[in-house]
């Protein structure tokens, strides 16, 4: 590295720190961000000490113990099969978050070289777009289910359905700002300067997208934890034996008139869960995107 | 308007093929022998083989895609295994109840969510805004299907008001239906109505910082009157369009609403046909539904430009 440069880099890094330290005092000074992070934390917490914090196996039936209410040996109760819904509740964050975050940085991931490829090559941009829209033209949560239809119940198969089903909504995305940037003087300076259409593309072009990315991702790991409860729900989602908020809350469904708990427990962690999640992407919007800001 | 609408109807083509050949290729996702999935393992050699030649496995590739289209241009969406009659007639027998609670859905989610994001927008940092958009929020975040749940356990099996679940045609007993398709309507609409209140509210704000708005104050009318004669009319034209979303979104929540109400609609049509491997059904629902999400989106579209003449020209 040439002197001039190392200078430059060593001035470049105090400055890089400061924008880091100015973000992350705006991203603090935000309501929702705060509240929302922090329940959100707060559920991986749960979700990664899952076996330490829950009082009995899961997945281990007690038929004697079946269908008891809320109570000190059982804190929320019972299921059908005598199994502690606190412990498949806690459980069942694992699944949900697992789903969520997977599909989450597998869309993220489709979406940037999908996007950035119909944003920066227009020729292909018609025949990548047209599949998009043929995508976003099925309801999602039917797609959802035609697929793990095909595809029979499993965790990875509900990440890879889902996946399939959001990854559109990114790759749109971020072909918008690829499209709105790549206009950009700087841009055009880049391939004046005789760069590569892939280097300007991921070089120049996707750094502008981290911010919308992100509050899109915030969003879609939403959407994935309520999709995989859904389709639990429905049956057609992860297998029965698997504890996740779905299954629980359809388990809740066949005994609703002696036990009202083995649902609603469940169903509370998933609100929370949408709760946290919307809140810190509407939160990250405000801050990062303040052009989409709801008044 | 009419080269808008041929331009719009033009595009949906390579939409409907995009769809067509995803529906298409459902079949061949399934892992393995999708016949000997299909007829499950009892199923004997010459069994899979006749089937094979029955669905059009047997040639390649290209050929069924054509062979699937042709037959879709015709109208025939194939035969269901378990139920022994045509696709098309299924789905036609399962419509009804689906649109029915469709149509109360969203007339719930309209009548809340419109007047809700109206008051909420009109006196925005109030009380009542804070309130209304509080319950919006949680509108959002609440998983029907959990709220559906929490309806029957509280109207139907603690107060006994309203059925637990089942469906009466509205054609044939109008009181029962009204009591059936209560408590799923309701369920079904109000995570829609969070998502209108919000968008009517966001409308509202907007509209009254318009010029005209402060003419009509400055002339001294009364504010109920610059709300709700000249600002309300304005804010509902884009909230138009987000009911329009919201009646396709509906249909995937009304699926999800049939299998906790036991409604026999298309919804319970798909899910029965799952379990039972029923695949042409399957192909048969998600086409119809897809060409209905979009239908409803053209339609949404053309009323957004028939209403605002500014869009024709996008």
């Amino acid at each position: 590295m040439a002197v001039a440069d190392r200078a430059v880099v060593l001035a470049e890094a105090p400055a890089a720190a400061g924008e880091r330290t100015k973000w992350a005092r705006r991203l603090l000074r935000n309501r929702n961000v705060v509240i929302g992070g922090s329940v959100f934390l707060l559920l991986v917490l749960v979700a990664l000490f899952a076996n330490a914090l829950s009082p009995y196996n899961p997945t281990r039936l007690y038929p004697g113990q079946r269908l008891k209410p809320p109570g000190l040996q059982n804190l929320l109760g019972t299921d059908e099969f005598g199994r502690d819904i606190a412990s498949l509740v806690l459980h069942g964050s694992r699944v949900s978050l697992l789903v969520g975050c997977v599909t989450m940085v597998l869309t993220s991931l489709g979406g940037v070289v999908i996007g950035l490829i119909a944003g920066y090559y227009r020729r292909l941009d018609i025949v990548i777009m047209r599949v998009m829209d043929g995508l976003m033209a099925f309801p999602a949560i039917l797609l959802a289910i035609a697929l793990m239809a095909a595809r029979g119940p499993g965790v990875w198969n509900v990440i890879l359905s889902l996946s399939v089903v959001y990854l559109p909504r990114t790759a749109m995305l971020i072909r918008s700002t690829a499209l709105s940037v790549r206009e950009l003087d700087y841009v055009l300076a880049a391939q004046a300067l005789g760069r590569s259409g892939f280097g300007i593309a991921f070089r120049h072009i996707l750094p502008n997208c981290i911010g919308p990315l992100l509050v899109q991702g915030t969003f879609i790991f939403a959407y994935a934890v309520l999709a995989e409860a859904i389709l639990g729900f429905l049956g057609v989602g992860v297998p029965p034996y698997v504890p996740s908020w779905g299954n629980v809350i359809a388990s809740g469904k066949n005994v609703i008139r002696e036990a009202f708990w083995v649902s609603l427990f469940p169903g509370l962690a998933l609100t929370l869960s949408g709760l946290s999640l919307n809140l810190l992407g509407d939160g990250l919007r405000d801050v990062l995107d303040p052009r989409l800001r709801v008044q | 308007m009419a080269t808008y609408l041929l331009r719009r109807l033009l595009a949906l083509v390579p939409v409907m093929l995009v769809v067509v050949t995803i529906v298409f290729f459902l079949i061949h996702l399934i892992p393995g022998d999708p016949v000997a999935v299909i007829l499950g393992p009892e199923a004997n050699a010459q069994q899979i083989e006749d089937a094979r030649r029955e669905l059009g496995l047997d040639r390649p590739l290209h050929e069924q895609l054509v062979r699937f289209y042709t037959r879709l241009l015709r109208g025939d969406l194939g035969r269901s295994y378990f139920l022994d009659r045509p696709v098309t007639q299924a789905l036609w027998e399962r419509t009804e109840p689906t649109l029915v609670l469709m149509a109360g859905g969203l007339f719930v989610a309209v009548l809340i969510g419109v007047p809700s994001g109206i008051v909420a927008g009109a006196y925005q940092g109030s009380w009542w805004d804070r309130g209304l958009m509080t319950l919006a929020l949680l509108g959002v975040c609440v998983p029907g299907f959990w709220l559906s749940l929490n309806f029957i356990y509280l109207f139907s099996v603690r107060l006994g008001w309203l059925p637990v679940a089942g469906y009466a045609s509205v054609f044939q007993d109008p009181v029962a239906a009204l009591r059936h398709m209560l408590l799923p309507a309701v369920s079904l609409g109000f995570n829609q109505s969070a998502l209108i209140a919000r968008i009517a509210r966001s409308c509202m704000i907007e509209v009254l910082r318009q010029d005209y708005i402060r003419t009509a104050r400055a002339k001294g009318l009364a504010e109920r009157s610059v709300i709700y004669l000249h600002a309300f009319r304005n804010a509902l034209v884009p909230v138009v369009t987000v009911i329009g979303i919201t009646m396709a979104i509906l249909i995937g929540g009304a699926v999800v609403t049939e299998i906790v109400f036991n409604i026999p609609g298309l919804g319970r049509l798909i899910i029965s046909a799952i379990l039972r491997r029923d695949y042409p059904v399957v192909q048969g629902v998600v086409l119809v539904t897809a060409a209905a999400y979009m239908l409803i989106n053209l339609v949404v579209d053309v009323v957004y430009a028939f209403i605002d003449p500014r869009i024709r020209y996008v």
